[in-house]
């Protein structure tokens, strides 16, 4: 990877030490070597049968489960999806509350540098095939936080994104229709947000390290 | 004692129809409780494509031997649970492993699922996991004591360990059912029942808003898969002693079908009404209002 960026200092909890346990053992812990996986993402084949990748698509579509994790304002329009006047579920939406589980993961909104490392972490936790929402205005151009110290502007050039829905704020309708258009476009085949993630990861790593000036964490964390 | 090799294919066949039962029941209560908050839920085959899709994922991590083996075991509960209680009484087909004393053996399947999720939970290493299956195995604890002095009023009612001798001490009409002939040792049960069901109000091990799904934290892809197929085949294979201890059991699929959707949907009426109570409230609940039931239970009898 470029390395045209500072280094950051390390954080003093994340620094290589000697502790003793309760039992009166002597052990070394290295942090960011024994608390997080190394290993950087791969590219995962689709099923070798065209028609078992057919019928996993169609799953994959019919059951999204979104990460819930607010990021911004627009977090605000889920609450009326999942409560009688939009009832989301209806169309195999349901929301989990753990990276683990989840395969979408809903941008809602303005995305300031602080959340964006969460973000990151929780994106690369999901597992593969994993797909990204991005809400409102400010994920595309930045929108009325266009010229704000600390949000980033384009949320494509740091987590790869399969649908964009404009709005400030976008309503309900316009999510559901949203994820209309990305079942179609998971159906099709062609969301491999993942896989793209794993074949940019130096540019997207680099794009992430530009922004986010206190990285203490290893360049990838499933 | 010879051993029938044709039982096995017939146990099979009873465990791919309680596990699509329980896929479609578990799905069909869903939308019940969702239509108590005027949504419409889920669809009826929602559970089936959330398999396909877990299945589907194309990268799992481990977290160790233990994370593998805690789906392995709390399926096996849920499997052996079924395998080892007749399904339909009088019929050759669906009654299973059954034998002499397999009520004490339900009893351990029981409890056999909730401590392989907590040493797999365990080794995941999540916090919210330990918090869960603590609070899980105190609660479960709690709840099996009513349900054990319940079993033994009516092993001793009926002088027999033998699921299928209970129900056949039972037929003949709706009033031999225990749930008649033995009031007190039923509702020990029934609050015992509540307590297991992973609904409100005792749902602490879950917890959704709070612990964010407690003990499954870490689970996904086929891990979850597994533990999505116990989910389904538990409850029945738990509802199915319940209905062969208390509720006369069933002569055929139909009453099968009926009795398990009715004693289910109990769990599911007390849950959208009331509210979660925290782990020590429904310990404290189970000892003060279950427990003493069961005692007496076992005094009458």
């Amino acid at each position: 990877m470029k390395d045209d960026f500072p280094t950051p200092p390390v954080r003093d909890e994340l620094k290589k030490r000697v502790v003793e346990t309760p039992d009166g053992q002597t052990i070394e812990i290295d942090p960011l070597r024994d608390y997080y996986c190394q290993s950087a993402p791969t590219v995962m084949p689709a099923a070798y049968s065209k028609i078992v990748e057919g019928l996993f698509n169609w799953a994959r579509a019919e059951s999204l489960w979104i990460l819930g994790f607010g990021t911004g304002c627009g977090a605000i329009e889920m609450r009326p999806l999942m409560t009688p006047r939009f009832d989301a579920y209806r169309y195999g939406i349901q929301w989990r509350p753990t990276p683990r589980q989840s395969n979408l993961f809903v941008i809602s909104g303005y995305l300031s540098v602080k959340t964006l490392k969460r973000v990151i972490r929780s994106y690369e936790q999901m597992p593969n095939p994993k797909y990204v929402v991005g809400l409102g205005s400010c994920t595309i151009n930045g929108g009325m936080y266009f010229d704000s110290y600390n949000t980033i502007t384009r949320l494509d050039q740091y987590l790869p994104v399969d649908v964009y829905i404009a709005g400030c704020m976008p309503r309900p309708e316009a999510l559901l229709a949203g994820f209309e258009e990305l079942k179609r476009i998971i159906r099709a085949g062609k969301a491999e947000g993942a896989n793209q993630y794993a074949e940019q990861f130096d540019w997207y790593k680099a794009n992430q390290k530009r922004v986010i000036h206190d990285w203490d964490m290893p360049d990838y964390n499933w | 004692m010879s051993f029938e090799w044709i039982k096995i294919p017939y146990a099979l066949l009873t465990l791919f129809i309680v596990a699509n039962y329980g896929f479609l029941l578990t799905a069909v209560m869903a939308k019940i409780a969702a239509r108590v908050g005027r949504r419409h839920g889920i669809p009826v085959w929602q559970n089936y494509v959330d398999l396909i899709k877990n299945y589907g994922l194309r990268s799992s991590i481990t977290h160790g031997v233990m994370f593998y083996l805690g789906p392995v075991f709390r399926l096996t509960g849920g499997v052996g649970l079924l395998m080892f209680v007749p399904t339909i009484y009088g019929s050759e087909m669906f009654s299973n492993m059954s034998f002499a004393g397999d009520l004490i053996l339900a009893l351990y399947f029981v409890f056999f699922g909730s401590l392989g999720m907590a040493l797999g939970a365990g080794e995941s290493g999540h916090p919210h996991s330990a918090i869960g299956v603590t609070r899980g195995l105190s609660q479960v604890t709690a709840a099996e004591l009513p349900f054990a002095l319940a079993v033994y009023a009516v092993a001793v009612q009926y002088q027999t360990l033998s699921v299928t001798e209970i129900v056949a001490a039972q037929q003949g009409g709706i009033l031999h059912w225990t749930l008649f002939t033995n009031p007190l040792a039923v509702a020990a049960a029934m609050l015992s029942f509540l307590g297991s069901m992973m609904r409100p109000p005792f749902d602490v091990v879950l917890a959704p808003q709070e612990i964010p799904i407690g003990p499954p934290t870490e689970y996904h892809s086929s891990y979850l898969a597994l533990m999505q197929t116990n989910r389904a085949i538990f409850p029945i294979a738990k509802i199915v002693i319940y209905m062969n201890l208390f509720f006369g059991g069933a002569a055929s699929w139909p009453v099968f079908f009926l009795k398990v959707f009715l004693i289910y949907l109990v769990s599911v009426i007390v849950g959208v009404v009331f509210p979660r109570f925290r782990v020590e409230q429904s310990i404290r609940w189970f000892l003060i209002w279950a427990v003493p039931l069961g005692v007496a239970a076992i005094l009458l009898v």
